[in-house]
């Protein structure tokens, strides 16, 4: 593995607490009463959209699903954008359009989640291919879960993929449930990566709470697609924390598993590696934090004080003019 | 001016944009080695090459998803359905991610997907469908359905530089079966434009696709009952031209629509609302619906003569319409 510079650890630092920081306080709005209809985190499951998006170039493309609100933040939507789109306000990401993540900004390089978990890969075929057929070293990194990669588009995207060795890095968020679905319903092997053999795709399974481990396979995975050599698959193992979504209070899932994986905790383990292996010192973390506090406050301010879309606005933007 | 068959239209105007703008490319089943199951293409992959011409895997959704993808990067993706019956695989790629993309955050999703449509032709229930219903209840797509060469072509070019989704249903009755002059030079016919086919004082009959003909076949028949018929030719689906059809209905106060489609919820059942909703003091008879019965479309020569309008229907349709 390629050495990971202080200031890349420190960064990689920031993404994911102002990832953990950001989905904490939209738990607390949610509760308040403050975001509509529902809210689904990230939360014990970071480190995979921080490290796979941290690891792509500018110019890249990203598919993201809805547990990637790291892969988000990193690609430039701002705090505020992404406070104003879940209080439904006209300065959200999608002007009050759409909720959550389900936003995309191509601008800065992200495509729009559909909530039918996997739409995204073929679309993200579809990306690689204009890549491929201009000549361009870009890539582009899609992510679903493990319930989605039981759907046919999963199939087709991968065969597809694979047949036109296109510049494509496939992740999986595997955490074990898809919504109240554990592993040993949706699939009959031990790891998702096992899909991959099927397409002549080489998988891999790592820690997916290790942001290292994230961040090394998709630069190893990139590099591979850069250099003409087709798609990747990678798959993240990771335990789901808490419900599928807020108001699923996930009494489904047994209690040791939870407090097993409680251990693993992307975050704090990451802090505890950087303090203890003297990368950076615990004050600087501290300053870091603090700056993300103070980040988070005048986003949820901001958002509070922005106006809300007029009724008939509704009416705009269902076709390109 | 030059005489071209509809196939033949659609052929050129895909030659023609592909070489106009690099962007352009054609995926899809056999589209390439073979030239298209309808030989739409044949010749392509010689000239362009496997990247813009691509055969994919059978996998709709995987390569309208593609499409999708490819299109969001600034090409301008045209899909072949190999039968508009196998659109439905690619249901949720259409209505969720291409027609919604641009409203719900902004990303323009400039691809086309023709499908070859309709019946006649003796191909059972999967290879003869009319889907454009399906398709009619999602806001974001647009819908086109020539009737000849000449707006074959030219619609074509319109999809194909349009910045919305658009669904390009060709009839394959029609294929070999019409010809038509047409203009050498470019030009394109404007989405979102209804055509009258046949000038009349008495009926409006409002269709599209390979009904027109049928309807135009009427027409003549009509004229020697004393019956005055004008054919308005849809052309694009959606979005509807309320203006032509209105003003029509204005002009001869009677309307029916004819089309291959089946009854209950299709595009005859939308045109007679807006009709009845909008029109109703110009009425002077009951909107009627000239359509296929509501079952699958059947195989066996009876039926399937059975199942499709014919121009009889019109005439004992129209002979009743002109009686109020």
């Amino acid at each position: 593995m390629a050495e990971i510079s202080k200031d890349v650890m420190t960064d990689i630092y920031y993404w994911l607490k102002l990832t953990r920081t950001i989905e904490d306080r939209v738990t607390i709005l949610y509760r308040q009463g403050k975001i509509q209809g529902g809210a689904w985190t990230s939360h014990g499951m970071e480190a995979i959209s921080v490290g796979y998006a941290f690891a792509l170039d500018k110019d890249d493309i990203i598919c993201p699903y809805f547990r990637d609100m790291g892969a988000f933040l990193v690609r430039g939507v701002t705090p505020k954008r992404i406070f104003a789109q879940y209080l439904g306000r006209k300065t959200g990401v999608t002007g009050g359009k759409e909720g959550n993540v389900h936003v995309g900004d191509l601008s800065l390089g992200i495509i729009g989640f559909p909530s039918h978990l996997t739409d995204n890969y073929p679309v993200a075929t579809g990306v690689a291919l204009s890549f491929k057929m201009r000549g361009e070293k870009r890539v582009v990194a899609a992510c679903t879960g493990d319930g989605g990669t039981s759907r046919g588009d999963f199939h087709e995207a991968m065969n597809f993929a694979s047949v036109r060795k296109l510049p494509v890095v496939f992740f999986c968020n595997n955490n074990q449930y898809a919504y109240s679905t554990p592993l040993r319903f949706q699939m009959a092997i031990k790891d998702v990566s096992q899909r991959a053999i099927a397409y002549g795709i080489p998988g891999e399974t790592i820690d997916g709470n290790d942001i290292l481990s994230v961040y090394s396979a998709a630069k190893r995975a990139y590099q591979r697609a850069r250099d003409g050599e087709g798609p990747s698959f990678i798959e993240c193992k990771t335990m789901r924390m808490h419900g599928h979504s807020e108001f699923d209070a996930a009494k489904y899932v047994p209690k040791e598993l939870l407090e097993e994986w409680k251990k693993k905790d992307p975050v704090i383990n990451y802090e505890k590696y950087l303090t203890e292996k003297k990368i950076v010192t615990s004050e600087k973390l501290a300053e870091i934090d603090k700056r993300i506090k103070s980040e988070i406050e005048e986003a949820v301010e901001f958002a509070e004080k922005s106006p809300y879309p007029e009724g008939k606005d509704a009416l705009e933007g269902v076709y390109k003019v | 001016m030059k005489e071209i068959s509809y196939i033949e239209a659609i052929s050129e105007a895909l030659m023609e944009e592909m070489e106009r703008d690099k962007n352009v490319f054609i995926l899809g089943e056999d589209v390439g080695v073979y030239g298209g199951a309808f030989r739409v293409t044949e010749g392509f992959y010689e000239k362009f090459g496997e990247w813009r011409v691509l055969d994919t895997p059978l996998s709709e959704s995987g390569f309208t998803g593609a499409a999708i993808g490819a299109a969001l990067m600034g090409m301008r993706p045209v899909v072949e359905m190999q039968f508009a019956d196998f659109i439905s695989c690619a249901f949720d790629q259409i209505v969720n991610v291409a027609a919604k993309n641009y409203y719900r955050w902004g990303g323009a999703t400039p691809i086309v997907i023709r499908a070859p449509f309709g019946g006649n032709v003796h191909g059972g229930s999967f290879h003869s469908q009319c889907p454009e219903a399906w398709f009619f209840h999602c806001p974001g797509l647009k819908i086109v359905a020539p009737s000849m060469p000449y707006d074959a072509k030219g619609l074509l070019k319109a999809a194909i530089r349009d910045d919305n989704p658009v669904i390009y249903l060709e009839h394959k009755y029609l294929y070999r079966r019409i010809k038509e002059n047409i203009p050498e030079d470019d030009f394109i016919v404007p989405i979102g434009k209804a055509d009258i086919k046949r000038e009349g004082r008495d009926i409006t009959i409002i269709t599209y696709g390979a009904m027109v003909h049928t309807a135009l076949e009427a027409a003549k028949l009509l004229e020697e009952k004393g019956i005055d018929m004008e054919v308005l030719d849809l052309r694009t689906l959606l979005p509807l031209d309320k203006e032509a059809i209105f003003s029509s209905v204005k002009k001869t106060n009677k309307a029916m629509i004819l089309h291959e489609a089946t009854k209950t919820g299709g595009i005859g059942a939308e045109v007679a609302s807006i009709i009845s909703e909008e029109m109703f003091d110009y009425l002077d008879g009951p909107i009627i619906r000239i359509t296929a019965p509501d079952t699958p479309v059947p195989y066996s020569p009876p039926m399937e003569e059975f199942y499709i309008p014919k121009v009889s229907d019109v005439i004992k349709a129209a002979e009743k319409l002109a009686a109020y």
